[in-house]
């Protein structure tokens, strides 16, 4: 199941945190105070981030890794864990599989082979393995620095071997948790909104599964796996696929390349977006239904990071012609010749609980009191507050966590003469995303795009604070005015994307998906800086 | 911490005083310059690397201060850099204490009292003449690069009037001028190699200790008589014989002593010595802290001064056996920043005692572990209140803390924590050489020992008095040799501004605990401050007033509109003729202290008007026509 493993209760009273490519401080600003009150209390905080970002500031040690290294560096770290003797060998042994292949992947990973692939020194990997490994509670948590790869799911199992080979995960103040993003990130997977699971993370190519659904809704569930986004986008352009529904996701400027991406929603026979706003992919569409706001306009639930299930009420009629979600997706169902029985959020959610046996007993009335956490099973089931409490039992509750062999892979576009500068991507505290919540919005401190650079390479461009200059990748270009920020070091660039209809960053960035979970590698592309004649 | 530090940067002259104090920037992270080979990579700091060198704020400041004569933005930005300290917080704390100057300066200040004591004896007549010399307060005309400002109690009462004259530079100076016959005699002292200020030698503390030398002293025994920068003529004078029985006792021992000997606090408070060492040597949680209040600012209180500056190793000793009894291992002395000379006698008492392995990791060889750091204050009387000086301590606003917690389970650095008095602490070596038994046998049954009187104002011998506890107001005038050039005596202000005024029919009154508290009294910090017939005591009144008003930290409402309304009031009172609106306001006034004695969270509020109205209840002042 798909999920942090923790509660934000247990980053307050956890020992050791790893805050790996994540710039939490700003883009997860709530989490961050459930982080801050651990620290206060003592736990030591590293965070592993090419930039030294604003939560780098709050660490105990920063480690400044090149993009793309951070297999690398969890190598090494495991390896200096387990030839220091600090791997937890009893849980190892009881709890998981496929050791003995692990050490042998990582042994090459000595402390001076990290530090020349990654840039980190090799104290700096030493000192954050000891601490990691000698805490009796620790934490990794990461966000789309690890994941916003073409390798995204090899950099998570490489954590997760961290965490199995020093057994913290499983236990209060132990687990391994990436940090959501919205308030319904992980609700939405919990949905099924995923290609290959239905409601609950139940596989829809497992027979029994399916044939529960079937039986529930009264139809034949497809049985085989759809496409992640990115295969939906490569469909786009064999022709497989010509009609897109898109609810409240803006892909035409989300999407990395976007230039290619806004081609491939314009091939399309019929768009048909949902939003809130009159998002830069409603206007390619060729309908739009316009949706009641999720927050105070809709009746339902949403979940939360540490998989919180939480009540969300309707505080006011929805504007104009705009509908909930539910009732627009019902009415069109209807248009499409399917009666569903006429319900509401609540009969919905009954609907799940009876397929999804993790949501069994979270009815709305226990909901009503500060929500709870999956799984829980029925109606006397507290919930759980951490995920795998079965790897220590013993023997262990059901199947072994296996280690995964993962190699190290720099990022897709090498730096080169032409395009000698890595830039990176990434989110302000003050601006959401693409803007389409934030940008109506005056803010104060709002300064717009800009490209960040190093002291460094500013003084060598000769370019100023604020001076214009033109962004160049081997996909496109864009035109931004400089930022000189003392968290990057020679080499590095960073721009977010918040600004899409003044600076397009995406047209920078590269394609390259990772084909296991589908996600761009927004993090690392190759560019150049050419300064605007006057 | 992600700090936002913009805005003007250091000098280079403001650098090198905080480098002296910190040491050069060890990355570019924090202030130094960046060097991309070593800072590229990693970074080490983060809230711990904060939260360490938080108490290093005020003598970042001092530094700069002293240096430069003021702290300017682009200083306090650097300072902020090198702690990571926010710059908001810095600055709160940075204007928070009278001492620092925030905007440019000249770069000599003589700070002149124009407090109580000072101004029994002619403070306004020499405020008179420095205007004269040096222009009006705060200015620095032709370009001289000198100012003065009225200061409120230097601590130098016995010596009125005074004044401290501080040069910024490298080194700064600061000494005191005391009595300050002129505002000749202060810039003789302000001069390069300046002369004619105190140098608190053996003559001076003779000067203010009449009875140095005479048998049947204690606390003030070696004081005038003993070289006070030797540590052998100390240890030849008895020194450190009650850490060798302490070291024997252990800490149960010293605690049971402490304790049979009944001694009471002396900073004002009178709390049992013995249970507050017990409390802490009790508290699971490590470390724990032993700190010594030395910032002895209630006007008309200088007892402190003179046992620090005429026997600081006695000081020192004290705090060592204290350590010992509460399993304490680091100590902080936090002495005003007014007494230039206590504050340099102690810092060399300590050098020397670590080299003679007096303190340290090894107390002569003992196994116990102690050592003491000096902290200097920078104008703040609230700082005297414990709680305000560990925030003071820790780098912080000199703002009181509620209690509970009590010192004893969360002071320091949120550790548990001995605070005592300088007199206070300095008993407990008489007590450990003579025994408990002994010891007690002085003054009464529930005030044992002896008492330090400071004894200023309008006497013939003022200076600091050594008395059993039982002795009467009376008897201690007349040790003084009586009101000066043999006037009448009007009010005697009884234990500082915080303290209360009486009429001449108190002299019977016998100076204990217990019979002050019967009387409605209070002994507070020993001030006996006496007033003839010819003193203004509404004029004393409002400059009480006044006083408290500057010095309301402003974090309780009570306190920080109370004091100034209570100013106001007395200075309408001054003004007025009598009748209805005298009345008036006199209830007013009584409501005023109410509300401030029932609603302030610590003793500055609470005691901000009990001079006032002790001196309209025993002196009926504003009550006839006879005081105005």
């Amino acid at each position: 199941m798909g999920g942090g493993t923790s509660s934000y209760r247990e980053i307050e009273e956890t020992d050791c945190i790893l805050l790996w490519g994540s710039n939490a401080r700003e883009t997860h600003p709530i989490f961050f105070h459930h982080l801050l009150t651990g620290v206060k209390r003592g736990a030591r905080l590293f965070t592993i981030d090419p930039r030294r970002t604003s939560s780098a500031q709050w660490a105990d040690v920063w480690a400044g890794l090149d993009v793309g290294t951070d297999i690398a560096l969890a190598h090494a770290m495991a390896r200096e864990i387990i030839v220091a003797g600090l791997a937890h060998n009893e849980f190892i042994r009881e709890a998981t599989t496929g050791f003995d292949a692990y050490k042998a992947s990582v042994l090459p990973w000595t402390l001076e082979r990290g530090e020349q692939a990654t840039g980190v020194p090799a104290g700096v990997i030493r000192e954050m393995a000891h601490a990691f490994a000698t805490a009796p509670k620790a934490m990794i948590c990461w966000t789309l620095g690890i994941t916003e790869h073409h390798n995204a799911v090899d950099n998570v199992l490489a954590l997760i071997n961290l965490a199995l080979v020093t057994g913290h995960v499983g236990r209060w103040g132990s687990g391994i948790n990436p940090l959501r993003g919205q308030n319904n990130v992980q609700g939405g997977g919990d949905m099924g909104a995923l290609p290959d699971r239905l409601p609950g993370f139940q596989h829809v190519e497992n027979d029994a599964v399916r044939a529960r659904f079937d039986r529930a809704w009264g139809v034949t569930v497809p049985p085989a796996k759809g496409w992640h986004l990115s295969g939906m986008f490569e469909a786009m352009e064999r022709g497989d696929l010509t009609a897109l529904y898109v609810i409240g996701e803006n892909p035409a400027q989300s999407e990395a390349d976007q230039h290619h991406a806004e081609a491939r929603l314009a091939g399309l026979d019929i768009l048909v977006v949902q939003d809130v706003m009159r998002t830069a992919t409603a206007e390619l569409a060729d309908v739009v239904l316009p949706a009641a706001a999720g927050a105070f306009e809709s009746d339902g639930t949403v979940t939360s990071s540490e998989r919180r299930v939480q009540r969300v009420r309707r505080t006011k009629a929805p504007l104009g012609e705009s509908r909930e979600d539910l009732a627009i997706i019902v009415e069109l169902a209807r248009r499409m010749g399917a009666e569903w029985p006429a319900t509401d959020a609540e009969g919905i959610w009954n609907e799940l609980r009876a397929l999804s046996p993790v949501h069994g007993g979270m009815s709305y009335a226990r909901l009503a009191a500060g929500g709870l956490q999956w799984p829980c099973y029925d109606e006397t089931h507290p919930g759980e507050a951490f995920l795998h409490g079965r790897l220590w039992e013993r023997p262990v509750g059901g199947p072994r966590a296996p280690f995964s062999i993962v190699e190290h892979a720099l990022p897709v576009e090498g730096l080169d003469a032409e395009y000698p500068l890595r830039l990176t991507t990434g989110r302000r505290l003050e601006e959401y995303n693409t803007g389409v919540q934030t940008g109506p919005y005056a803010s104060p401190v709002r300064r717009g795009e800009t490209i960040d650079v190093s002291p460094e390479d500013a003084g060598r461009l000769g370019v100023v604070e604020g001076q214009r200059v033109r962004v160049r990748s081997r996909r496109g270009s864009v035109v931004a005015p400089v930022h000189i920020d003392a968290a990057l070091r020679p080499g590095l660039t960073f721009m977010t994307f918040h600004f899409p209809d003044e600076v397009a960053t995406n047209h920078l960035t590269i394609d390259a998906i990772d084909p296991k979970s589908g996600t761009a590698e927004f993090k690392a592309a190759a560019v150049r800086i050419d300064v605007l004649e006057p | 911490m992600d700090i936002h530090v913009v805005g003007p940067k250091a000098s280079v002259e403001e650098r090198a005083a905080v480098d002296a104090l910190l040491g050069a920037p060890a990355t570019g992270w924090f202030g130094g310059e960046r060097d991309i080979a070593r800072d590229g990579r990693s970074s080490r700091g983060g809230r711990p690397a904060a939260v360490a060198q938080r108490h290093l704020l005020l003598p970042a400041f001092h530094a700069v201060q002293d240096r430069v004569g003021w702290v300017s933005r682009g200083a306090m930005n650097y300072i902020c850099e090198r702690l990571i300290v926010p710059p908001a917080d810095a600055w709160g704390v940075l204007t928070f204490y009278h001492l620092f100057a925030t905007e440019p300066r000249a770069a000599a200040v003589v700070h002149v009292c124009d407090d109580i004591a000072c101004r029994a004896r002619g403070a306004e007549s020499l405020c008179a003449s420095v205007t004269q010399v040096l222009g009006p307060e705060g200015t620095a005309p032709d370009g001289r690069g000198t100012t003065w400002m009225r200061s409120p109690c230097l601590g130098q009462c016995e010596r009125a009037p005074a004044a401290l004259v501080v040069r910024a530079g490298a080194p700064s100076t600061r000494v005191v001028v005391a009595p300050a016959s002129s505002a000749d005699a202060l810039t003789r002292a302000l001069a390069p190699g300046g002369t004619g200020h105190l140098t608190e030698s053996l003559a001076d503390l003779r000067a203010v200790v009449p009875q140095a030398g005479q048998p049947g002293l204690t606390l003030l025994r070696r004081v005038g008589v003993v070289d006070p920068t030797s540590l052998d003529a100390y240890r030849d004078a008895g020194g450190y014989a009650a850490l060798a029985r302490a070291i024997e006792l252990g800490s149960a021992g010293i605690i049971a002593e402490v304790t049979a000997a009944k001694l009471m606090g002396r900073g004002g408070a009178a709390f049992p010595t013995g249970v507050k060492w017990a409390a802490v040597a009790a508290e699971p949680a490590e470390p724990h802290y032993v700190v010594c209040n030395a910032d002895e600012s209630e006007p008309g209180t200088f007892k402190d001064r003179v046992l620090m500056a005429g026997d600081p190793f006695a000081i020192i000793e004290a705090m060592t056996i204290c350590g010992i009894a509460t399993r304490s291992t680091r100590g902080f002395l936090y002495v005003r920043g007014e007494y230039p000379d206590a504050e340099a006698r102690l810092a060399r008492a300590v050098e020397a005692a670590r080299a003679a392995s007096l303190l340290g990791d090894d107390v002569c060889g003992s196994g116990y572990a102690f050592d003491v750091e000096i902290r200097r204050g920078a104008g703040a009387y609230i700082c005297g209140e414990e709680t305000a000086l560990f925030n003071s301590l820790e780098g912080k606003r000199g703002e009181p803390r509620s209690k509970p917690p009590f010192p004893s389970q969360a002071g320091l650095f949120g550790k548990p924590t001995v605070v005592n008095n300088v007199e206070t602490l300095a008993n407990v070596l008489p007590i450990l050489t003579q025994g408990a038994a002994a010891w007690a046998a002085t003054g009464t049954s529930s005030s044992t020992g002896t008492r330090l009187f400071c004894v200023s104002g309008h006497v013939a011998r003022p200076g600091l008095y050594e008395l059993p506890f039982g002795v009467t107001l009376g008897e201690v005038l007349r040790l003084a040799g009586g009101v000066a050039q043999g006037r009448d005596l009007q009010a005697i202000l009884l234990g500082g501004a915080a303290g209360m005024f009486v009429g001449p029919e108190s002299l019977d009154l016998r100076l204990t605990f217990e019979d002050t508290r019967a009387a409605g009294l209070t002994l507070g910090s020993g001030v006996v401050m006496v007033l003839d017939d010819t003193t203004d005591l509404a004029d004393m009144l409002v400059r009480i007033a006044t006083f408290f008003e500057d010095e309301s930290c402003g974090q309780c409402v009570p306190c920080r509109v109370g004091t100034v309304r209570q100013r106001e009031l007395i200075a309408q009172l001054r003004a007025d003729t009598g009748g209805a609106a005298r009345t008036g306001r006199l209830a007013i006034l009584a409501e005023l202290g109410q509300a401030m004695r029932d609603a302030s969270i610590c003793g500055l509020g609470q005691t901000a008007s009990s001079a006032v109205e002790s001196a309209v209840a025993r002196l009926q002042v504003f009550r006839s026509g006879s005081a105005l």
